[in-house]
C-alpha cells in the first residue's frame, strides 16, 4: 500500500493524541485506584480562628525578672528551646532586651530612669509585611491567613536569608545540635516534650505564635503564664480584648519605620496616664 | 591472537572479580524484614487498623506522610477523615508513634533492609522504647 505523505502525517498525528490522551487516562485511573480518595484533611474545630493574630503586651505589669522569665520558660519549655550559653549560638524564640535596643531611636538622656533601665519582653513580631518571608528562598517560612508568620522547618535549608532580613532579630540558627550537649555534659534541652519535635543542627527558627496550640483551642503559652501581661487576639476584630486595650492605651510598636507592620503593640502607660 | 594467554588470563580474572558478590552471596537468602505490630497500645486496640487498610499504608506511607505533613504545618488541616469515615488527628509524633511505639522494630526494620534513611527522627522525638 503506497502513502502520501500528508497521509501519513494524519495518521502520525491522530494516533499521537490519541497515544497521550490515553496514557493520562490509564494514569488517572491507576492512580485513583491507589489513593485515598475519600480521605478529607480539615482544620480541628476547637481550633481558634482569626483574621490577624496580635499581642497586646503590658510593660508595666511584667515587673520583675522573674515575670520574663516565667513566660519565657513557659515557652521554651513547650518548644523543646535548647538553651545553649554561648551567645553566638543561642536559640531564643522569646526573651527580654533593654529599652534601647527594643525601641532604638527613641530613647534620650533626659528619659525616666525606670524606663531605661526596664527590660522588654520580644518575640517575632508576626509582621503584616514580614521580610523574613520575602527573602526566604524555599517559602519555609511563610505568612499563613491568620497572621502567624509560621516556620516550616521541613523546608528551610539553612540559608540564613530570613535572620539577615528580620529587622527584630527573632530568629535565631541552630550552629550546634540542639539534641546535644554542652562541655559539661549536661544536654541542651533539659526536659524534652514529647508531644512537640525539636529541631535539627542546620535549620532556622523562631516563634510560631504556638500554632500548635492555637489549632486545639489554646493560648500561646507566653500569654497563658504572664498572669494577663499578655493579651493575645485578633487585631481586626475591633470587640477583642487586645483591640480594646490598644485603642484605650498609649502604645508602640518595634521599629514602625521599617514599615513591616509588626503584630505586637507595647502597652507603655495605662489608661489613668494617657 | 597476540597476547591470547594474557587476554584470557585477564578476562578471567575480571570475570571472577565482577561475579564474586554473587558467588559470595549465593545461598545465603536474605530474610525478608518482618516489622513487629504488637506494641502495648495496638494489643488493647478491639480493631487492629491503621489509618488506611494494610497494602494502602505499605505501599504509600511515605507519601501520606508527606501529605499530613504539609497539611498541618501549611495548610493547618490536622484532622484526617479516612476512606471508612474515621477521623484521626494528623501526627507522626503523638498519632502514628503512639500506636507504633516500637520504631526499632516497626519503622527500622524496612528501613535498614531497604537502605533508606528517612529524617523523620532528627526533629520528631522517637518514642521510648519498649522492651516487653
Amino acid at each position: 500500500m503506497s502513502m502520501d505523505r500528508r497521509r501519513f502525517l494524519k495518521i502520525a498525528g491522530v494516533s499521537t493524541v490519541l497515544g497521550l490522551g490515553g496514557a493520562s487516562v490509564m494514569n488517572g485511573l491507576s492512580r485513583r485506584g491507589l489513593e485515598a480518595s475519600q480521605a478529607t484533611v480539615t482544620p480541628d474545630p476547637k481550633g481558634l480562628t482569626a483574621k490577624r493574630w496580635g499581642f497586646a503586651i503590658d510593660v508595666n505589669k511584667l515587673g520583675s525578672p522573674a515575670d520574663y522569665q516565667k513566660c519565657i520558660d513557659a515557652c521554651h519549655n513547650i518548644h523543646n528551646v535548647p538553651s545553649i550559653e554561648n551567645p553566638k549560638h543561642e536559640v531564643k524564640w522569646i526573651w527580654n532586651e533593654t529599652y534601647e535596643h527594643s525601641f532604638p531611636g527613641t530613647e534620650h538622656e533626659y528619659m525616666n530612669h525606670e524606663f531605661k533601665e526596664k527590660n522588654f519582653l520580644l518575640l517575632c513580631n508576626h509582621c503584616a509585611q514580614p521580610a523574613c518571608v520575602r527573602v526566604c528562598p524555599t517559602q519555609a517560612t511563610f505568612k499563613r491567613k491568620d497572621g502567624v508568620v509560621m516556620q516550616d522547618m521541613h523546608r528551610c535549608i539553612g540559608c540564613r536569608f530570613c535572620m539577615a532580613a528580620c529587622p527584630f532579630g527573632a530568629r535565631s540558627f541552630n550552629y550546634r545540635d540542639p539534641r546535644g550537649k554542652d562541655a559539661n555534659g549536661k544536654p541542651f534541652i533539659k526536659v524534652e516534650n514529647k508531644t512537640f519535635p525539636t529541631r535539627m543542627i542546620g535549620v532556622v527558627e523562631k516563634c510560631t505564635m504556638c500554632y500548635e496550640r492555637l489549632a486545639i483551642g489554646q493560648q500561646p503559652a507566653c500569654a497563658e503564664a504572664s498572669n494577663g501581661a499578655i493579651v493575645f487576639g485578633d487585631l481586626e476584630d475591633p470587640n477583642s480584648e487586645v483591640r480594646k486595650i490598644i485603642n484605650s492605651k498609649y502604645t508602640i510598636r518595634r521599629k514602625p519605620e521599617l514599615g513591616t507592620q509588626p503584630s505586637i503593640y507595647y502597652v507603655i502607660g495605662g489608661s489613668e496616664h494617657a | 591472537m597476540y597476547n591470547g594467554g594474557k587476554i584470557i588470563a585477564g578476562m578471567l580474572v575480571f570475570l571472577a572479580f565482577f561475579t564474586f558478590p554473587f558467588y559470595y552471596n549465593l545461598g545465603k537468602a536474605n530474610a525478608r524484614p518482618e516489622p513487629k505490630l504488637n506494641t502495648p497500645v495496638i494489643q488493647q486496640l478491639a480493631e487492629k487498623k491503621c489509618v488506611e487498610s494494610r497494602d494502602f499504608m505499605r505501599a504509600e506511607h511515605m507519601q501520606l506522610l508527606n501529605d499530613w505533613r504539609d497539611s498541618v504545618v501549611r495548610d493547618n488541616n490536622r484532622i484526617y477523615k479516612n476512606r471508612e469515615g474515621k477521623e484521626f488527628s494528623i501526627s507522626l509524633q503523638n498519632t502514628c508513634m503512639n500506636c507504633h511505639s516500637n520504631k526499632k522494630e516497626f519503622c527500622d526494620k524496612c528501613h535498614n533492609y531497604m537502605a533508606v534513611k528517612p529524617y523523620c527522627f532528627s526533629c520528631h522525638i522517637e518514642p521510648k522504647e519498649n522492651k516487653s
